[in-house]
């Protein structure tokens, strides 16, 4: 549809409050995270609360200069970052797979729901022993850790949405005599786009948990690591400075798969 | 039946039987029935909700095997070869535009070929979709939606049409006027059409012969031929004669 360019009046103003309070939104939305670092830093200044216990803003931004000037900074978030990224790719991948073949086979899918249901339901973390023994103490370890806490998520969220496709578009399909390829390539995969992309979503968030917590089982390097070590040694500014760091990370990470939301659905339309 | 006659038959249905299994139990829908569609002719289906009329549709178009009895098509074709299927609501794919959703049979089919595509198109054109193709379904309204999905099925060149309460979906005021449009479009298309509806003025408005199925099991109870001047549905209602009918088939479908 084209774009109305000529406004009556009435409209411009409107146009005008609309984005007024919008503007407004963001001010007050950036402003309020200002006020809470002052009143942290500002708690910390005065010794109101001993700053060794909760740290202050400055304390941790001089942690994450320190960090960064002999660059193992970029070596933590290197590593949590390689892992986090390849155990949700996996996990995505490999959950949407698993899926689609759950969705072309009643029997399979029959066959193995309740797995599934236990599966999602088992605490990932219990696997930790386990999951040493068998993958050691590198990043083999908490990649898989990555994908166990992801794929069920991903499966059981693809597969509601492979199901829940519309009953009645798949007669259509099948009166104009589609194979059942074309009904999964036309039809299902489509429509379950919007399940798609809620899914990375959700999976963006498990995958953070998963590398974490794998870290905080077995490592010897990551922002989880650094969190656990800080914790440990009572440096309570180096994990407050890796926390602020995952914030921005899986922060930066969910708009990315919000960017691709945009792209798929403008592509989509659905 | 002489010869010329049988050569006219489309459709025939001999002696069907359709019984449901579901884990508590069996259900019996249609019970030996018996009828024929000739070519160029626009049968209505008519009888009480739920005494499986969708079951007809869905056992003409070989989406059912029929559990006695027999079903044939002239020329031997099934399914997808001869029939275009059109559903209560439209159907249309809300990710694809108004062109891209009318080519979905060809490509179904395998034939979306240059000449098909054009064909389907030029349909459009002429009934007033032209300006829409590109459009995405959401941005239509519901009779321009009701277009789209009959060029959609007209796509394929099907000989047969099969309507299940095609517009039953629709608001009252909408669904009297593309009542009559999609009609007109059947019937400039001389396509064999075959409607079920519980509506008993739709199937006056529309159809050369009426069957009327009893409650489950479904049996054909009675045939009518009706003989209006016209075939424009709007027309057909203003006619004396509509109300005779209805009366009619009113009286019947309560027996």
């Amino acid at each position: 549809m084209k774009k109305q360019t000529n406004y009556s009046p009435e409209h411009a103003l409107y146009l005008k409050k609309v984005r007024r309070g919008s503007a407004v939104v963001q001010i007050v939305r950036i402003g309020l995270l200002l006020v809470i670092l002052g009143i942290w830093e500002l708690i910390a200044d005065l010794q109101l609360v001993d700053p060794f216990i909760i740290s202050s803003p400055s304390r941790i931004a001089a942690m994450i200069g320190d960090l960064a000037s002999d660059g193992s900074l970029f070596y933590h978030i290197g590593t949590t970052l390689w892992e986090t990224l390849a155990g949700f790719a996996i996990a995505v991948v490999f959950g949407t797979g698993i899926a689609l073949a759950l969705w072309w086979s009643d029997t399979a899918r029959r066959v193995l729901e309740p797995y599934i249901v236990v599966l999602n339901s088992l605490p990932k973390i219990a696997l930790g022993p386990v999951i040493i023994v068998w993958f050691g103490t590198g990043s083999t370890a908490i990649v898989f850790m990555t994908v166990l806490v992801g794929i069920i998520v991903a499966i059981m969220n693809m597969l509601g949405g492979f199901m829940a496709t519309d009953q009645n578009k798949i007669l259509l399909l099948r009166s104009m005599g589609a194979s059942k390829l074309q009904i999964l390539t036309k039809l299902v995969i489509p429509s379950a786009i919007p399940q798609f992309i809620g899914m990375l979503k959700i999976c963006v968030g498990m995958a953070w948990i998963g590398s974490i917590m794998g870290e905080y089982i077995v490592s010897k390097a990551g922002l989880g690591y650094l969190i656990v070590y800080g914790g440990q040694v009572f440096k309570l500014d180096l994990v407050m400075a890796a926390t602020a760091i995952l914030c921005v990370l899986a922060a930066g990470m969910y708009a990315l798969v919000a960017l691709a939301e945009k792209f798929l659905v403008k592509n989509s339309r659905s | 039946m002489n010869e010329q006659i049988d050569k006219n038959v489309v459709l025939e249905f001999d002696g069907v039987s359709m019984t449901y299994h579901t884990k508590t139990g069996e259900t019996l829908a249609a019970k030996d029935m018996s009828f024929c569609v000739r070519e160029g002719e626009f049968i209505a289906v008519i009888g009480p909700s739920g005494c499986g009329k969708t079951t007809v549709l869905s056992l003409a178009a070989g989406l059912l095997k029929p559990s006695s009895g027999s079903i044939r098509v002239r020329g031997g074709k099934t399914g997808a070869e001869i029939f275009g299927y059109m559903l209560q609501r439209d159907e249309l794919f809300p990710w694809r535009t108004v062109e891209e959703n009318i080519f979905l049979p060809l490509e179904i089919q395998k034939k979306n070929t240059a000449e098909n595509r054009r064909r389907a198109l030029d349909l459009a054109e002429k009934y007033g979709l032209g300006n829409f193709l590109k459009h995405y379904p959401d941005q239509l309204s519901g009779g321009m939606r009701q277009r789209a999905a009959l060029i959609r099925t007209l796509a394929i060149q099907p000989e047969i049409l099969l309507l299940d309460e095609p517009f039953s979906a629709l608001d009252y005021q909408t669904r009297l006027s593309v009542c009559d449009d999609v009609y007109n479009i059947i019937r400039s298309e001389k396509k064999t059409a075959l409607l079920v509806t519980h509506d008993i003025s739709e199937a006056i408005s529309v159809a050369d012969r009426i069957l009327v199925l009893s409650a489950r099991p479904a049996r054909v109870v009675a045939a009518h031929e009706l003989e209006f001047g016209s075939t424009v549905p709007l027309k057909r209602r203003e006619s004396p004669r509509f109300s005779v009918w209805f009366e009619l088939l009113w009286k019947e479908l309560n027996i």
